[in-house]
């Protein structure tokens, strides 16, 4: 709940769109759109899971937890940096077509296809 | 959030070295800030680390898409390579690589945007009320209501933050200046440092490097925005006066609380256009500005610049951290930092990056002085957690180019 604005008015103005037109990308936009709900989605995969390794951490530690425990928890360094890794391993999953993409752009044009390959066998 | 104390038993965070980017928890906390909740700090985690990504891991697919796709098709159907970045832009306009690249881009600072707010403006009451306590009454604040917001604010909001750097829901709101401070970090992904005062303490190191010995009596921050480069001046030249200039009152009302808290008492923050500001000719012996020029205009640039002439004292320094200009730069590279132009809300960045800076400054009252090009790098703090190689994001590293002047007596 905002301090000042009604709920309503709060989740509007977080949204807001900021002024200017606004770039698509794609020939037809609905896939701009489309990108913009999977990467808000992705983020939010992320918090429910940095939430469930606060609660790891702390029912290892104490073995109970509140609430207020998970929302007050604040990673050492050295849990911040396995939290990290577990970023870069994430993204690294989410955005496997980006690195695949860069890998097959960089072998050219030369990679056969599966049914010219089919053809040669067959010969 | 209180800042977690040291445990001398544990790893101190610069022993850590990971290549991910650095928690949020690091980012610094001072009078203003923002209070998090453990799942703000986790989409702030997400989006520093997906933008640290984006910068290692998935802008060079840009290159490659360019030389084995974009630049042969363009030559097939235009009989000629692409010879300038607006014909590379033409050329990967329609490649599936960069529309994905650009398209994620753009939707992370929109994120970051979106998130910001999401905690700003549920505790902008008690921000607003946090800033005016610790701003009533101040001399070291003067706010001038009647500023008037010029085109090159309104037309565009910056970096796609709806409303901008003016943004003012209720009075005294302070909401814009707060949600600018903790996008930062997750943009720059910890590169400017905790307090994001990566710039001014590169400044302030860099001139006492060209003059040990100086004293400089008063110094003007243009275009401050929330201080963050101003306190570093202000604490390296505790004798002298510093003044942070900037448009927004939002900012000025937040960064003045912020620096409050930080035992600056030298620093005074002022709402004006910084074309036309009420100090006499020759009134400042260092001038400086830190990534603040780009977010003008040609006019303003030259107003600015001519007004900056016009303070500056003889025997004063002034000097500008911006983005590298594209002159002698190779046209691909051009083609990728103007992206930020047309795809962050970010509309003179191109015309800037072309102006021969060093040509101008002569034209606008600095023809007597000895004009210098040098780059200035960010001074970020022992505690920040060190990230493996920094990566340039095209725009948003900690390095600058800086151009300048030094009067003669």
């Amino acid at each position: 709940m905002s301090d000042v604005f009604s709920h309503a008015d709060y989740l509007t103005l977080v949204n807001a769109a900021a002024n200017g037109k606004r770039p698509y990308f794609f020939d037809n936009p609905d896939i701009d759109r489309l990108i913009a709900i999977v990467l808000a989605m992705a983020g939010e995969l992320a918090v429910a899971r940095e939430r469930l390794d606060t609660v790891e951490r702390l029912l290892a530690r104490k073995g109970t937890l509140s609430r207020a425990d998970v929302d007050q928890f604040r990673p050492d360094a050295a849990e911040a940096a396995e939290r990290g890794r577990w970023h870069l391993e994430y993204l690294a999953r989410i955005f496997r077509v980006l690195q695949q993409e860069q890998e097959l752009l960089q072998r050219g044009p030369a990679e056969p296809s599966a049914e010219e390959v089919s053809g040669e066998l067959a010969r | 959030m209180e800042p977690k104390p040291q445990d001398s038993t544990r790893p101190s965070p610069g022993a850590v070295r990971v290549d991910c980017a650095p928690a949020f928890t690091a980012a610094g906390q001072h009078a203003m800030s923002p209070q998090l909740e453990h799942d703000d700090i986790a989409r702030f985690n997400f989006l520093a680390n997906f933008n640290k990504f984006m910068a290692s891991k998935v802008v060079g697919g840009n290159a490659v898409a360019f030389a084995q796709r974009a630049r042969p098709a363009y030559v097939a159907a235009q009989g000629h390579a692409p010879r300038d970045r607006r014909e590379i832009r033409a050329a990967m306009r329609p490649d599936p690589y960069y529309r994905l690249w650009s398209s994620l881009r753009r939707n992370a600072m929109e994120m970051r945007q979106q998130v910001g707010r999401s905690v700003v403006l549920r505790q902008a009451g008690s921000l607003s009320a946090r800033a005016q306590a610790a701003n009533t009454g101040a001399a070291t604040l003067r706010l001038d209501p009647g500023t008037q917001v010029p085109r090159y604010q309104s037309a565009i909001d910056n970096h796609c933050m709806p409303g901008s750097y003016n943004q003012e829901y209720f009075p005294a709101d302070v909401s814009a200046a707060a949600n600018y401070d903790l996008g930062m970090f997750a943009t720059t992904t910890g590169l400017f440092g905790r307090f994001l005062d990566g710039a001014g303490t590169g400044t302030a190191a860099w001139l006492r490097k060209l003059r040990p010995e100086w004293q400089p009596r008063r110094i003007l921050d243009i275009g401050c925005g929330l201080g963050h480069n101003s306190v570093p001046l202000a604490r390296a030249y505790p004798d002298a006066e510093v003044i942070a200039v900037d448009l927004a009152a939002p900012m000025l009302r937040y960064g003045h609380a912020r620096a409050a808290g930080m035992q600056v008492p030298n620093l005074a923050f002022m709402q004006a256009n910084a074309e036309q500001l009420p100090f006499a000719a020759g009134h400042f012996d260092f001038i400086y500005s830190t990534m603040f020029l780009h977010e003008t205009s040609y006019q303003a640039l030259r107003g600015i610049l001519r007004e900056a002439s016009r303070l500056l004292a003889r025997g004063g320094v002034h000097v500008h951290l911006e983005q590298p200009p594209y002159h002698g730069m190779d046209e691909f590279e051009k083609f990728l930092r103007d992206w930020d132009c047309y795809h962050n809300n970010e509309p003179f960045w191109t015309t800037i990056h072309d102006t021969r800076l060093p040509e101008l400054l002569p034209q606008l009252g600095f023809a007597e002085d000895r004009i210098f090009e040098t780059e200035i790098h960010a001074i970020v703090d022992q505690e920040m957690p060190k990230v493996a190689a920094e990566v340039e994001d095209y725009g948003r590293g900690g390095m600058w180019y800086a151009v300048g002047s030094e009067r003669p007596q």
